[in-house]
């Protein structure tokens, strides 16, 4: 790693001031993303902002319609919240299957959303829920805000300061992990909202990172059932294909996540 | 540079170290604490796990300033005198470890996972957790073995206290 400088602002506004004091700076959430790419040396930050002791980044509340968790929350904590496990019980299960205990006890949800990895499993509930990302600045609905492999619309110095996932009337989550990397294989987010709308978003699939899967949108739509899947063909144009598996490989996973995660909606 | 405040194994410690410096290596190289190991250095293997604040976390993916004020405790930190942790005694009765190189990381782990679960892990909840500690040597079967003795062993000591 090189050398760098590291920060623990009391604030989100402290923050965002030394930020603006060091342009080369990094904000550090978990750092179970951003520390590895520095040992790396693929990030040399010259200074490292931690946003993961903020108080005010710290929380989860849900009311009658959304579950909002703030970005600096823990997956740890997220798995044990009985309010989200209540409010949209995938995203629990999501998180329940993400990394290994020690990186849900350092992970934060924040710090996924703004890396978004192509195979990261947050991405796909905000797609598919079109959750509102809420910034220091503004607020971003989810179909705004991912933009291609790693990269989102987040300007350099923005903070996510937390998520807000509309509560479906249905939501289900189904991941082929890798067995090493814990990462997705393929992973599949479906929802019906209150209003009947159907949104299924796949992660671990697409070359340009997270996407929505039209064709099963629209059987589900007309049938919420895993059964309305059987016949739908997803093309493998545009997947990705490594030595981990074929983008045939990975089209036929978003059909059988897809039929797993709608058995397993709640 | 700057100087971090950390309880180690209930000793107080103050370090000026620069601050790129990882916990594994305050740990290996200013406190002498080797037990303690780096693996894969990815955040994949599990082999420098310790607990901060009791919680069992990846040392190698942890910079000293983030756990300013925190409580560590390493593998040399949980026997007292020379009465082993329950759970390093039932490593060595079940022969859960060859090598013994992923071990300082799998305790630390386990005893974690024995904690968060008390009365209710079973053989498929220890296997699921242990996720993130990786043994190039046993194949995993006596560690499994080793745990769950170990929490029967963690419950009576605990009964005792």
């Amino acid at each position: 790693m090189y050398e760098t400088t590291y920060h623990r602002p009391a604030s989100i506004d402290e923050a965002a001031a030394l930020f603006a004091k060091h342009p080369d700076a990094k904000y550090l959430a978990g750092g179970h993303t951003l520390i590895p790419v520095m040992k790396q040396r693929l990030a040399a930050p010259s200074d490292v902002i931690d946003l993961a002791r903020i108080k005010d980044m710290i929380g989860i509340e849900a009311t009658a319609d959304a579950l909002i968790i703030k970005a600096a929350t823990t997956y740890y904590d997220i798995t044990q919240s009985a309010a989200a496990k209540k409010a949209i019980p995938a995203i629990v299960h999501l998180t329940s299957v993400l990394g290994d205990p020690a990186v849900r006890y350092r992970g934060t949800i924040g710090g996924s959303i703004a890396n978004n990895d192509p195979a990261a499993d947050y991405p796909a509930a905000v797609l598919a829920l079109n959750a509102t990302i809420k910034t220091n600045k503004r607020e971003i609905k989810g179909d705004d805000f991912f933009q291609g492999l790693f990269s989102t619309a987040l300007e350099d110095n923005e903070i996510i300061t937390s998520v807000s996932f509309p509560i479906p009337a249905k939501a289900g989550y189904a991941k082929m992990r890798h067995p090493a990397s814990r990462f997705a294989l393929t992973a599949v987010f479906v929802a019906q909202s209150k209003s009947g709308e159907v949104r299924v978003a796949a992660t671990g699939a697409s070359q340009s990172g997270v996407m929505r899967v039209p064709a099963i949108e629209a059987a589900l739509k007309a049938n919420w059932s895993a059964g309305a899947l059987d016949g739908v063909n997803i093309s493998a144009d545009g997947l990705m294909g490594d030595i981990h598996g074929s983008a045939e490989y990975r089209a036929n996973l978003i059909k059988v996540m897809a039929q797993r995660a709608v058995e397993a909606a709640s | 540079m700057s100087t971090v405040k950390l309880t180690v194994n209930g000793k107080s410690v103050s370090a000026t170290v620069e601050d790129r410096t990882l916990l594994v290596h305050l740990l290996r190289e200013n406190l002498n604490l080797t037990g303690t190991h780096v693996g894969c250095d990815t955040s994949q293997c599990g082999a420098c796990i310790v607990h901060i604040d009791g919680k069992a976390v990846k040392s190698c993916t942890t910079l000293v300033g983030q756990i300013d004020g925190a409580n560590v405790t390493t593998i040399e930190g949980i026997a007292k005198g020379d009465q082993l942790h329950p759970m390093q005694a039932a490593f060595r009765d079940n022969h859960g470890l060859q090598c013994g190189y992923c071990t300082p990381g799998m305790i630390m782990s386990a005893i974690d996972i024995v904690n968060r679960h008390a009365s209710d892990l079973d053989e498929e909840t220890v296997r699921h957790e242990l996720e993130g500690n990786i043994c190039r040597c046993t194949g995993y079967h006596n560690i499994v073995k080793s745990v769950l003795d170990a929490a029967g062993r963690m419950k009576v000591a605990q009964a005792a206290e």
